[in-house]
């Protein structure tokens, strides 16, 4: 079949007009926003970073991400995995995998009420129809609101108790993803490795360090890439559970703040290119990756 | 021997809980929803498992109020308009990008994959203010509305979702016989015959599962939304409205029900479908 040059970019042209309107022309456009002030029209300079980077509140946002950035993905990774191998030994696998997976088609929203529920709040003396503080009470405890309470937990200020709530939820969403990713890699390893290994006297704690974890280094880390640039973008979970207030604002909520509530839309793609720039070495490891498996 | 039993009892014990764990929340939201408001802030609603067989403990009033109060049935149209759309386009454009890339040699064509690699892991935040500037711009120029509107929301959902569908697709398609490809070349078929009678059929299962995670990750996408259709609006899709019964405070009846309601759907699609959902989630784990 001859082709003539022009054939092959006369099929693509739908596709490049329209990822050209809404994604490269915008990406360019963000970066010249940032420089103005909040209407798009007069140049400020600087004064949008600026202001990102001295102002206490943004400053708060960035932290929480970092704990986002530590403890989300560690959960969702070590969960996993945890639970992919386990449940390799045992004969209810099926039905444990369906319903971990549950949550993934659920999503955010859902989600987020499930557990919203999960940790409701009465005060004490009064009925905890929320599972958590109804255990925490009859185990002698006092309730506890766990969406707003911003007791401290870690050394750093911002590092709150609710943070640690919602990042809860959001391992419970995504950790399916994960065991899914993990159990499929962990049963296409030839299980003689590891008879071979028991033969030899090594007990199941030197098998899973010495031959799992070294053999699923490649899938381990595509998912936790993965859960990387998820966690810098989050959204939805916060703004389910607390719309960003009591302290557990995220970048994409300030976003979404600066570009709706406060309508300063210079601060608003600043902060875009801020996120930008913290995803970038995950993007360039994604691309990377992608070269070296030979698909582009 | 004793302390085989030991450890075997503990694992039992970790899986059986970790699985309680993520099976207990759906189930209170279920319970919930079908409970008397009087009874949900009286008592916690494991305590229906006590009697569970009791029917009459149970009622739909709950589901009719909610869906009369919040105009639910609107709001379920609103995200079907959307989330349809926003499937069936990305994956219709993209075939055809993807037949071009890999089917067809041209100078360009690897620089034109290491783009769309690019595009499908650009964080898509990046794009929200641009995109509403020229909205409302268009909207200055002509008789148009684009915010707050259905295609407005559904045409940036198309853009946003095409990297992933052109990648994808361009995967699938690369994997079927170059064979096919020949013979229809000498039965005198021209690209767009080879393209509509052969590959477009063959690569159906592929674009089953593109539309599944594209569906439920439309269906499911919270911050896109927002930035394009205020809460509020009666053009705000289903997961807009129930996120704002939840933000009112702690009608639990109501806020279950209707967390019912919207999840119902992507509930059905993914146990029906669950394993093309997985194979898309797999390709999409990265998208922007």
């Amino acid at each position: 079949m001859r082709i003539r040059p022009w054939v092959p970019w006369l099929y693509m042209a739908p596709a490049l007009l329209l990822m050209g309107l809404y994604l490269v022309y915008p990406m360019a456009t963000n970066f010249v926003y940032s420089f103005m002030d909040r209407y798009s029209k007069e140049f400020v300079g600087l004064a949008n970073y600026v202001w990102f980077f001295n102002n206490p509140d943004t400053l708060e946002t960035l932290y929480n991400n970092v704990l986002w950035l530590i403890l989300f993905v560690f959960g969702v990774v070590f969960l996993g995995l945890a639970i992919a191998v386990l449940l390799d030994r045992v004969p209810y696998e099926k039905v444990s995998k369906a319903l971990i997976f549950m949550p993934m088609g659920i999503a955010a929203v859902g989600g987020g009420i499930a557990w919203k529920f999960v940790y409701a709040y009465a005060p004490k003396g009064e009925e905890q129809v929320g599972l958590l503080n109804a255990i925490v009470t009859s185990l002698g405890g006092d309730p506890i609101a766990w969406t707003i309470n911003q007791m401290s937990v870690f050394p750093i200020p911002s590092w709150s108790l609710n943070d640690i709530m919602i990042i809860i939820v959001a391992v419970w969403i995504w950790t399916g993803f994960s065991m899914v990713y993990c159990s499929a890699s962990y049963k296409s390893q030839p299980r003689e490795l590891r008879e071979s290994a028991r033969i030899d006297g090594a007990n199941e704690w030197q098998i899973f360090w010495r031959i799992t974890i070294p053999m699923m280094r490649i899938p381990l880390t595509t998912i936790t890439v993965a859960m990387v640039t998820f966690a810098l973008k989050l959204f939805d979970e916060v703004y389910v559970m607390t719309g960003g207030n009591f302290g557990t604002e995220l970048l994409a909520l300030d976003i979404y703040e600066y570009i709706w509530t406060f309508q300063h839309w210079g601060r608003a793609s600043a902060i875009a290119v801020v996120l930008l720039i913290a995803v970038l070495p995950f993007i360039i490891y994604n691309i990377w990756d992608y070269r070296r498996r030979g698909v582009i | 021997m004793a302390k085989r039993i030991l450890v075997r009892s503990m694992l039992h014990g970790g899986l059986l809980l970790i699985t309680a764990i993520f099976f207990l929340p759906t189930l209170g939201l279920f319970i919930t929803s079908f409970r008397e408001p009087s009874v949900v802030t009286n008592s916690g609603w494991w305590t229906v498992l006590t009697d569970f067989w009791n029917v009459s403990q149970f009622t739909l009033e709950n589901y009719f109020n909610i869906i009369e109060d919040e105009n639910l049935i609107q709001h379920f149209w609103n995200s079907v308009q959307i989330s349809v759309p926003a499937t069936v386009l990305p994956i219709l454009i993209g075939s055809m990008a993807a037949y071009a890339l890999a089917w067809m040699k041209f100078p360009g064509r690897r620089l034109a994959l290491v783009f769309m690699v690019v595009m499908l892991v650009i964080p898509l935040h990046i794009t929200f203010v641009p995109i509403l500037r020229a909205y409302l711009g268009i909207e200055d120029a002509l008789p148009i509305q684009l915010t707050g509107s259905i295609p407005g929301l559904f045409m940036a959902h198309t853009g946003y979702g095409l990297p992933l569908a052109v990648f994808l697709l361009f995967s699938f398609m690369l994997e079927l016989p170059k064979e096919l490809f020949e013979s229809a070349a000498i039965d005198g078929a021209n690209t767009w015959q080879a393209f509509w009678r052969i590959v477009f059929p063959l690569a159906l299962p592929g674009m089953a599962s593109i539309a599944i995670f594209q569906f439920i990750w439309v269906w499911n996408s919270l911050l896109v939304t927002l930035i394009f259709i205020q809460p509020g609006s009666p053009k705000a899709p289903l997961n807009v409205v129930v996120t704002q019964i939840g933000q009112m405070g702690q009608d639990w009846h109501n806020l279950t029900a209707a967390a019912f309601f919207l999840i119902i759907v992507p509930m059905i699609i993914f146990f029906s479908l669950q394993r093309y959902f997985v194979r898309g989630l797999l390709g999409g784990s990265v998208k922007g």
